[in-house]
């Protein structure tokens, strides 16, 4: 029988941070991600169906091409492509027992995230050079404003990537299965904000 | 006991290789389609209507590689389903409107 003091831990254990639920068959971290992603998909289909609008309506919109850096900007989707198998292998690898390969694939996903935003500050510095603003028009506007908001959602990817690199790995030794788990969502919310460039890189660059 | 069975194959050793085989795919795949739509789009400058249709088709494609296979979509639960159904019906009525406006203007002719 147990004494009071674990009764009372055993009390206020979150359920289901492992074990699935009956009702969803999956544990509450999973079923809460793809009900954030669900939020995130009506923001960024919000944004789309206004660039659609605000570009269909202009008398002029130039070339994304013309204005912006392809071959960069195609560095940037390897980049982040890279980053996406990186994730799943770290998960796969943690699903594996292989603590370091997990954590190695961990830092290699934070690497590409750097990565990113580094040759998007580049891509920044230049347009600022040319005087090109949001306040320039509205191609620069959505411009900004999208590739903004996609990359503070890679900043804040790479926040959790680093928490989980240093003082968040320490769970593993406590709860291997949570910390996996917790792999697996943070690589599911990287992997929407992949997604979400495939569609922003030829929106704007290529179109 | 069926599926506390088919749970502890879908852990195993020899899946989770399987699986690393078929990201690595993935990652091939996701990089031809990339280069694709650079090709067509920036090296081939195709006109914007026809741009439209190919980057789109190779965007859905690939999120179609990303979703159903590092997302693992293709085998998630019902509930999931659900709720991204839900997402997809209130993103089309988001989209509906703009849509409907840009395909006018194909018709009238875009630049």
């Amino acid at each position: 029988m147990p004494d009071t003091h674990t009764a009372h831990a055993l009390e206020l254990e979150i359920p289901y941070t492992v074990g699935h639920r009956a009702d969803t068959g999956l544990y509450n971290g999973k079923l809460g991600i793809w009900l954030f992603l669900a939020s995130e998909v009506m923001l960024f289909g919000a944004l789309f169906s206004s660039l659609i609008l605000l570009r269909t309506s202009a008398p002029l919109w130039p070339r994304g091409w013309e204005e912006l850096n392809v071959p960069l900007a195609t560095v940037n989707t390897m980049v982040l492509i890279i980053s996406s198998v990186t994730v799943v292998l770290a998960w796969a690898n943690l699903r594996l027992g292989n603590f370091a390969r997990g954590r190695l694939f961990i830092a290699a996903t934070l690497v590409c995230g750097l990565a990113f935003m580094v040759i998007k500050g580049f891509e920044y510095a230049h347009k600022f050079e040319l005087h090109h603003y949001p306040s320039t028009n509205n191609f620069f506007a959505t411009y900004f404003l999208l590739t903004g908001l996609h990359g503070l959602h890679v900043v804040g990817g790479m926040v959790v990537f680093l928490y989980f690199l240093t003082f968040g790995s320490r769970m593993w030794h406590r709860d291997r299965d949570r910390f996996t788990n917790r792999i697996e969502i943070v690589g599911l919310y990287w992997h929407f904000v992949d997604l979400v460039w495939i569609f922003l890189f030829p929106t704007l660059y290529l179109l | 006991m069926a599926e506390q069975i088919a749970v502890q194959a879908h852990h195993s050793p020899e899946e989770i290789q399987k699986e690393i085989r078929v990201y690595i795919a993935v990652f091939c795949g996701l990089a031809v389609l990339t280069g694709a739509t650079v090709g067509a789009c920036y090296g081939l400058k195709l006109p914007v209507h026809y741009a439209v249709m190919v980057a789109v088709t190779i965007a859905i494609m690939k999120g179609f590689l990303v979703a159903g296979f590092f997302m693992h979509l293709l085998s998630e639960k019902k509930v999931i389903y659900g709720i991204l159904a839900l997402t997809v019906f209130f993103v089309a009525v988001l989209l509906w409107g703009p849509l409907e406006h840009f395909l006018n203007r194909m018709g009238g002719g875009i630049r």
